[in-house]
């Protein structure tokens, strides 16, 4: 048990503040049909971990420090599986919903892992750089220059 | 992100792809409209409801909720009941607020509050519906007594022993409680009873025979009264 006057809001909270951005930032790492475990993962082991929250204004990239590490494994874990047409696997998997840009989705899950986290949580997870440069353990001027290049990389690859 | 922010090390491959840009003059337009495609949101909001609908199942089987909650529908209006792995720990009541109910469970209890699964809580709310449709007489839950201590908890104590449809004064309740003087201090134990309804503080009244307070208002006392026909 967390000990009670840790000064930490009810994990609710947490979920209701920030559970809109995780699931826009899973569904955006690993696709909508893998969307859900990444969310539930994500959220149950920072349940586990809550009390190790020493400061509740740091929630967010604390949140997403953890999120970044569940969708890694959960990359991990897909990049292993035989690979299915990008195009056909953005359509979803039985039971997910479509993504409405699955062109520019499967490009982002292509880029370098720093650079797709990076863009991810900052369009997705809304994100400033520095917090993402938290969530990464980057610079961030690493953090900056990682959404400047993802960005630069995508123009590119759409302009194909 | 944008080109004019300044002060940013690049490097010399992103250089030369900013030269390489820069004769583009479609550049502003398309890195903004690229910025715009990826803020999108690509999960539709009805999936976060069945996102947090499977986390709540699946944390109430890992036995890290320490404070699961449920809102439930009364016609006093919504109730919140807060429950611990020991019993029922809170009822809220609908002229409470839920943040700060929430807010309380947090502190007092533990930051491990979440909403419990569909379908959880069933007993409670069971005998709760039962209640109000006056089929239920008395409630039969483990109740959970840490939010009142001492005193406080002798005087919800003896209020529970007060039977549906008998009132008692303040003062007879601060005597059972072992303290016949006591009964402002009796008084402001119900006041701030955790367990309304379940510990039927809504039964104390004054001796005057006045309504006297109520958490949930007087309005909600002098109905929950005319309900056991009390009044």
């Amino acid at each position: 048990m967390v000990a009670a006057g840790s000064g930490l809001p009810p994990f609710e909270r947490v979920v209701e503040d920030h559970g809109p951005a995780l699931l826009r930032f899973c569904t955006a790492e690993i696709g909508p049909e893998r969307a859900d475990d990444c969310f539930q993962e994500t959220l149950l082991a920072a349940l586990r971990a809550y009390e190790g929250l020493r400061d509740p204004r740091a929630t967010r990239a604390w949140l997403f420090s953890i999120a970044a590490r569940k969708a890694v494994d959960l990359h991990r874990e897909r990049a292993r599986s035989p690979r299915p047409d990008p195009d056909l696997e953005a359509l979803g998997a039985v039971g997910a919903a479509p993504e409405p840009d699955p062109a520019l989705w499967s490009r982002v899950r292509s880029l370098p892992p720093k650079q797709r986290q990076a863009v991810t949580l900052r369009y997705q997870a809304d994100l400033s750089h520095r917090e993402i440069a938290r969530v990464l353990g980057i610079s961030e001027a690493a953090a900056r220059r990682n959404v400047f290049e993802a960005l630069a990389r995508l123009r590119e690859e759409l302009r194909r | 992100m944008s080109w004019a922010r300044a002060g940013r090390p690049i490097s010399r491959r992103a250089r030369a792809r900013r030269l390489t840009d820069m004769t583009n003059t479609d550049l502003r337009l398309d890195s903004r409209s690229l910025e715009a495609r990826l803020r999108r949101a690509p999960a539709p909001t009805d999936r976060l409801e069945r996102a947090r609908a499977a986390l709540a199942t699946r944390a109430a089987t890992t036995g890290l909720v320490d404070v699961a909650f449920a809102r439930h529908a009364s016609p006093l209006g919504t109730l919140i009941v807060g429950v611990t792995p020991r019993g029922v720990v809170r009822v809220g009541l609908p002229s409470e607020d839920e943040d700060a109910v929430l807010d309380e469970l947090a502190r007092r209890i533990s930051p491990r509050v979440l909403a419990s699964p569909a379908g959880a809580l069933g007993r409670a709310r069971r005998q709760l519906d039962e209640y109000f449709a006056g089929r239920r007489r008395r409630f039969e839950l483990p109740l959970d007594w840490q939010l009142a201590q001492g005193f406080r908890r002798a005087v919800l104590r003896a209020t529970a022993r007060i039977p549906y449809g008998r009132t008692a004064s303040y003062r007879e309740v601060a005597a059972r409680a072992g303290s016949p003087a006591a009964s402002r201090a009796a008084g402001s134990a119900l006041a701030n009873n955790p367990l309304p309804l379940l510990v039927p503080c809504h039964r104390v009244l004054p001796s005057s025979g006045a309504l006297g307070g109520y958490r949930g208002g007087a309005d909600a006392k002098a109905r929950l009264l005319a309900l056991e026909g009390a009044r």
